[in-house]
């Protein structure tokens, strides 16, 4: 599932929507995450930070360390996906499926601020399924240690055809 | 005192038939409701050639790329004229939905595919109070009826959004009312993988999905008059 063609580069991309999340923003510059980062080989950390109010450190990487850049909003989300060897999102469904899509090591960490919480139902039913990690701000650094991407299983995108099919039959269209 | 109770007994006479005919009515449209509900989910006869005029709820972000991915299956010639409404604060939906239009028209298979984009009026904004909400309510209504008269769709497409059940609702009268009859579609998001959503349940439960779809197993089990089909992600 890596890119192969990033070798020297290796991007861990994360992303949290159209709204904020700053819990998720501070997990992943917290000194250990970070050294965990760079232990695993990434060598660039990069932020959508969204609405959130706080803001990470820049750093340009001196001395070996991780560098560490964040934007607020982008329309190519899907391009810093595809750049990207991992990519840490919330638990949104429109990045999860289109990073799955794009066959990218995927770590899902739920917002626990959000009072109607439902979205944590998906990251969970597709970590039963090894398609991704999921797990929360304060244990984005156990799961990082823990995480093996190598048992991470492809996922196989959906489609609309069964649905169209008995949408088709119901209303007396012939099979094709 | 005959008199009287003469009077009396025609008073109670009148009273009693007024209540009588109420009574009626309200059985007639009980039987037409039930008739209708009993026709709801029931398929079409076989050999269907025209095609349907048909109404696409929008939702936003993730509700939206389901949608779209459940019409780029779909045939275009039996599902045309095509008719999208999004919420009135959601700017990106309409704006996907217009680059799929262009997208399907260049396709030199497809005819100058005919479709209108629409916005609604939300009943309630996140985080709006409740009592400013009664009237942003009406306004909704009203404006959904208006929408609804003029789109008279056969065919409702939706996926979760809130603003699908007010035109589900009144596209339910309109079997009621004889004015126009539609198939509803509603496909469960994939968001949803042990409950329902609150409009997913509510169009459920009063029977007014003909045809309603989910994309988790678990939910099927527990909805058995679902069809599980899988993620269309």
């Amino acid at each position: 599932m890596e890119d192969s063609e990033n070798s020297k580069k290796r991007i861990v991309f994360v992303t949290v929507g159209t709204t904020s999340f700053d819990a998720l923003v501070k997990a992943v510059v917290s000194e250990h995450v970070k050294d965990e980062l760079l232990k695993r080989g990434y060598t660039h950390l990069l932020i959508q930070m969204g609405r959130g109010i706080f803001f990470p450190t820049k750093c340009e990487g001196a001395d070996g360390s991780l560098v560490v850049d964040y934007f607020t909003f982008s329309s190519s989300i899907a391009d810093h996906i595809r750049s990207a060897s991992l990519v840490i999102s919330h638990a949104g469904s429109g990045s999860i499926f289109e990073t799955l899509k794009l066959g990218k090591p995927l770590i899902v960490v739920v917002n626990e601020d959000l009072m109607d919480n439902h979205q944590c139902e998906l990251a969970e039913a597709l970590e039963e399924r090894k398609h991704l990690y999921y797990t929360r701000p304060h244990t984005l650094h156990q799961t990082l240690t823990k995480m093996e991407l190598e048992s991470l299983v492809r996922y196989t995108p959906g489609d609309g055809t069964p649905v169209a099919r008995i949408i088709d039959r119901f209303l007396g269209f012939p099979d094709d | 005192m005959e008199e009287g109770c003469s009077c009396f007994y025609s008073k109670m006479g009148t009273k009693l038939s007024i209540g009588l005919l109420i009574v009626l009515a309200i059985v007639l449209l009980m039987v037409r409701v039930l008739y209708v509900v009993y026709w709801c989910g029931k398929p079409f006869p076989k050999g269907a050639s025209q095609s349907f005029s048909t109404l696409v709820v929008l939702g936003s972000g993730g509700h939206t790329a389901e949608m779209l991915s459940l019409l780029s299956v779909l045939r275009k010639d039996r599902f045309t004229p095509r008719f999208y409404i999004a919420a009135a604060t959601d700017n990106m939906s309409l704006q996907k939905a217009h680059s799929f239009e262009d997208s399907v028209a260049e396709k030199p298979v497809v005819k100058e595919a005919s479709s209108q984009f629409m916005k609604i009026y939300r009943s309630r904004e996140v985080g709006q109070s409740y009592v400013t909400s009664v009237w942003t309510t009406i306004v909704a209504i009203v404006h959904a009826l208006w929408l609804m008269i003029r789109i008279r769709p056969q065919v409702i497409l939706c996926n979760g959004p809130g603003t699908c059940i007010p035109l589900c609702v009144i596209a339910f009268l309109f079997k009621v009312m004889g004015i126009r009859w539609s198939s509803i579609f509603y496909v469960e998001s994939v968001a949803r993988v042990k409950k329902l959503s609150l409009s997913g349940f509510l169009l459920y439960k009063l029977r007014i999905a003909d045809q309603f779809f989910v994309q988790w197993p678990q939910l099927q089990k527990k909805y058995p008059r679902a069809h599980y089909v899988g993620c269309l992600m």
